[in-house]
């Protein structure tokens, strides 16, 4: 009788661990994989010989002397220019969080100690937004952009970026705000504080958590975007993404695959540490809307 | 906002009511000494100039949506007339970009979605059964294909399952089939493109669930364990239950985020076999030289419309809801 009911338990329990063990495993096996093959050339990065070269380096080795080489990087960065998109990259992502935080603080401060029901409209806006394809407003953007000779630059993109991403901070930020007890700002005010001061005083310095969060996912927003900027740069003035993009069109044909699956792994690097310091906020950004309601 | 939101669906509205110039032709004699030809060319300079004047194009009303590239009304019906069968019709209808387009994105939106939210969810359990020290690094592990770049990610992927590649290799070396390739045949591109879709979004929902997974109720459970519920009935009975709203709200996302799908087709360069609206339009844009304005209009309104009609009874009941609340 105890068997019996034991026995589903155990199990249910094994079946999960297993299910768990197999999806860690489909998570990060690609980044190892490619992380590791970046060091290599591309013979044994695309081993098909005996993949066993891939972990050993046998062609590098013979290729450079070393099991381990830097060809790769060296050729994105240096001899491709990548560099270049990347400081690109740094100028849009950095504006972008910059700008879309500034009106989403103020915007969600605003709204969430007005008295009005703006909440709902609000979060139709992010709702639609995020349902809207980003190339449908693009293909409404790029004519006049063209026509007003502002295409191609990077003033232009963050412009675009920080509007597609408004309705989400404010969004995000407004529900933030809502949960700072209001009588903090009004003791302020009682206390001779004008609007501004109290939020200067008083909301500033407890508001950071939120802005926090909501500036990591900007930041996402702004560095992983392909949609815009492939559409709105001009090729001197290309971030990283559609640089690797434009990469591939060129080096399938000269075999200089290494160079993307280096740009690849820079790419990837720094998404790597944000998650490794803020775990915990995207975690609580990503349920932020979904476990209250 | 609102200004950054409605003027560019406007303009592209505008835009989709037109299409290019034609370009302008001029009729010339030319007279030579075996009598007069009268030939046709094309004014270069009065073409620019016209294109100057109005870049939008030449008014057309309606007909980018109705014209072969889109709804291709015409084509349907033609199709209905000839095709005996159902699914040569079928066949005959999906072979027009438009409504091939649609498919692929219907199907991949479909099946996806329902399979995120069950590994999601099953994921999610799991990773609550593990002991607290992996728990940190097994979250963060999970984090990763989500939060690395759709583009960046999908080549990731493609370089692995590419014919000299490790998958790829492998894949061959177990079906002795030194020719096969996931690129060549259109059901295993829409096969990779689908298996990358799920890796892609599965920590989304398995984060969300996870987040649900630590509120529900400890006290709920041990009476359920007391009155002798096994493990399964506890998941089936009550955790599942308690997580209701927040499977609502993830197959929103999912549903939203699927249904534009398009970075993965760009790095797998799997234009030749799988089409999604927002490639289309990224076509249309890209088409070198004389970009088709009028055309990625149209197929943006149409897609605006697909949206509209996915998100139909979300806004309803959020209405609703928004309405008791004012009560």
């Amino acid at each position: 009788m105890t068997r019996t009911a034991r026995t589903p338990i155990k199990f249910f329990s094994v079946l999960s661990f297993s299910l768990v063990a197999l999806w860690l495993l489909i998570a990060a096996f690609p980044f190892l994989w490619t992380f590791w093959g970046s060091f290599k050339v591309q013979s044994d990065f695309f081993s098909k010989a005996d993949w066993m070269y891939a972990l050993w380096g046998t062609n590098t080795a013979r290729e450079t002397g070393n099991a381990f080489t830097g060809s790769g990087y060296y050729g994105a960065w240096i001899i491709e220019g990548f560099w270049k998109n990347f400081l690109n990259s740094g100028i849009v992502v950095f504006f972008t969080v910059i700008i879309s935080l500034t009106f989403g603080t103020l915007g969600g401060y605003a709204l969430a100690r007005s008295g009005f029901r703006y909440a709902f409209w609000i979060l139709m806006a992010t709702l639609v937004f995020r349902a809207m394809p980003h190339i449908t407003l693009v293909s409404g953007y790029l004519l006049p952009f063209f026509e007003w000779n502002i295409w191609g630059y990077l003033p232009t993109t963050i412009i675009v970026l920080v509007a597609m991403n408004q309705p989400f901070t404010i969004w995000m930020l407004h529900s933030f705000f809502l949960n700072v007890p209001k009588d903090m700002d009004e003791s302020a005010m009682i206390d001779g504080c004008t609007r501004f001061e109290a939020f200067r005083y008083v909301i500033v310095p407890v508001m950071w958590p939120g802005v926090i969060t909501t500036g990591l996912f900007s930041f996402l927003l702004a560095y992983n975007d392909f949609t815009v900027t492939v559409m709105l740069l001009s090729e001197e003035n290309e971030t990283i993404i559609p640089a690797i993009n434009s990469f591939l069109g060129t080096t399938q044909v000269e075999g200089k695959v290494m160079y993307a699956v280096a740009a690849v792994v820079s790419v990837t690097a720094p998404i790597l540490v944000l998650i490794l310091f803020f775990q915990r906020q995207i975690v609580s950004g990503l349920t932020a809307g979904a476990v209250k309601g | 906002m609102i200004l950054f939101i409605a003027i560019p669906i406007g303009s592209a509205f505008v835009q989709s009511l037109f299409i290019q110039h034609d370009q302008v032709l001029v009729l010339s004699k030319n007279c030579g000494p075996f009598g007069c030809r009268e030939t046709t060319s094309v004014d270069i300079e009065a073409t620019k100039e016209l294109r100057q004047d109005s870049p939008l194009g030449k008014f057309n009303g309606i007909g980018t949506y109705l014209n072969r590239a889109h709804l291709a009304f015409a084509e349907v019906g033609n199709a209905w007339a000839v095709s005996r069968t159902f699914s040569g019709f079928l066949n005959e209808v999906l072979d027009l970009p438009f409504y091939g387009a649609l498919m692929f994105t219907l199907t991949y939106t479909a099946v996806v979605t329902p399979l995120v939210l069950l590994l999601g969810l099953a994921i999610a359990i799991g990773v609550n059964g593990l002991p607290n020290i992996i728990k940190g690094p097994s979250i963060f592990v999970s984090l990763l294909p989500f939060l690395v770049t759709p583009l960046v990610g999908s080549l990731i992927l493609f370089w692995m399952v590419d014919g000299d590649g490790i998958i790829g290799a492998t894949i061959q070396l177990i079906f002795n089939d030194p020719d096969l390739s996931l690129k060549a045949s259109t059901g295993l591109t829409w096969t990779m493109l689908i298996v990358y879709g799920i890796w892609h979004t599965l920590p989304f929902s398995f984060i969300v669930f996870y987040a649900g997974l630590q509120t529900v109720p400890v006290d709920t459970l041990e009476a359920a364990e007391i009155d002798g519920a096994t493990k399964w009935q506890r998941t089936v009975y009550v955790v599942v239950p308690h997580l209701v709203p927040l499977i609502t709200f993830v197959t929103l996302m999912l549903l939203m985020d699927n249904f534009r799908v398009f970075e993965p087709i760009v790095s797998f360069s799997a234009e030749a076999h799988a089409r999604s609206l927002s490639w289309i339009i990224f076509n249309d844009l890209r088409e070198s030289g004389n970009p088709l304005y009028g055309s990625a209009g149209a197929t943006s309104i149409l897609t605006i419309i697909g949206v509209i009609f996915l998100l139909t009874p979300v806004l309803i009941r959020n209405w609703r809801d928004f309405k008791l609340r004012r009560l």
